[in-house]
């Protein structure tokens, strides 16, 4: 650790299970344990039930994990940012040893059951999305640079690869667009969130966009990524991946993703820019999980006619 | 969880708690292990030279 650790010894009593659920970031890790079915359930092919089962858990765990080890690196700042301080370790009920085992343990557990039961393609996503999300984004770059999370949004994007190559074995053209639709989705989504909780990071010192480029400047990129993200988002359409409820929802959403990014690009600053940001960041959550939702019903619909 | 002073009645329920689920955590990865083992193998158990 950089800084003086003052959450260490301050533990108040012994720390529950729910404390240790907490700190694999459990909202995380249902978008990821989707993100993952939806790039099982796509990929041509199948996979014994069991086995499926067994992949989602091992990639649920792994990157619950992760969440753990960025929280026992980062409990110096968590403590002093609003969003983060009523963590386990900021509060004093897991020590930053138990934080560190816990992630270690699950996160070699959970890559060695996906490599030997289900595959070592997967397996191995399943340990260079950890590896990335905690070097490469935790402890390298979330405090240097503004570009933090455009980079660091590639471990966030790596689940629907997992998810495929367990049941192919394999990495394809197919998978890699699934992975680029949400790393172009990343940056609108947490710039949008920075938008507001500006002081928050620049009182603890992470260069999120917004600190240090201004306010201005996020709001260009958002609206540069949006239209980057909308006609990425109809590709699976034309590759075939995704059929033509897909092809429409894709368009109507992507449509409506660059319009709200504009509207944050016009709003002031203040009250009212902070508003149309939260909206923005509402619907970039409603924007991915439906499009991949409507991806896995149309593949569910299929497999079930076949 | 060195140097503890003493643990009260709440943190023994809490420890023991956490027990529970190790305990839980360790049983369910044999399962997994036994399960996903017969499925792999399939019907190849059998397949060998007598």
């Amino acid at each position: 650790m950089e800084s003086e650790m003052t959450a260490d010894r301050v533990a108040v009593g012994e720390p529950s299970v729910g404390d240790f659920l907490a700190l694999m970031k459990p909202r995380v890790m249902s978008l990821v344990v989707f993100t993952a079915l939806v790039g099982m359930v796509t990929a041509p092919g199948g996979l014994h039930p069991l086995l499926a089962a067994i992949a989602l858990i091992a990639i649920a765990v792994g990157a619950g994990a992760s969440g753990a080890l960025n929280m026992w690196y980062d409990a110096d700042i968590d403590a002093r940012m609003a969003r983060t301080a009523a963590r386990p370790i900021p509060r004093g009920k897991v020590t930053l040893d138990e934080a560190l085992s816990f992630g270690v343990v699950l996160s070699v557990g959970s890559v060695l059951t996906l490599g030997v039961l289900v595959n070592w393609t997967a397996g191995a996503l399943l340990a260079l999305t950890i590896a990335f999300y905690v070097f490469v984004y935790t402890m390298w770059l979330k405090r240097r640079t503004p570009q933090n999370i455009v980079i660091g949004g590639a471990a966030g994007a790596f689940p629907p690869m997992v998810g495929w190559a367990a049941v192919t074995g394999s990495v394809s053209i197919e998978s890699v667009l699934l992975f680029l639709i949400i790393f172009f989705w990343t940056p609108p989504h947490f710039w949008s969130l920075a938008l507001y909780r500006c002081r928050d990071y620049e009182r603890v010192g992470v260069p999120m966009l917004p600190v240090v480029a201004g306010a201005e400047e996020t709001k260009r990129q958002i609206l540069l990524y949006s239209l980057l993200l909308a006609p990425l988002g109809v590709v699976p359409a034309l590759i075939g991946l995704g059929g033509a409820v897909y092809l429409v929802a894709s368009v109507v959403l992507g449509a409506m993703f660059v319009w709200l990014a504009y509207d944050v690009r016009r709003s002031r600053e203040g009250r009212e820019g902070d508003q149309v940001a939260r909206k923005l960041f509402r619907f970039s959550l409603a924007y991915l999980f439906l499009l991949f939702a409507v991806l896995l019903g149309e593949h569910v619909a299929v497999r079930m006619m076949a | 969880m060195t140097d503890e002073p003493k643990q009260t009645d709440e943190d023994k329920r809490r420890q023991r708690l956490r027990s529970i689920a190790i305990a839980l955590a360790l049983a369910f990865l044999v399962v997994l292990f036994y399960a996903a083992t017969l499925v792999r193998l399939g019907g190849n158990v059998m397949n060998r030279p007598i």
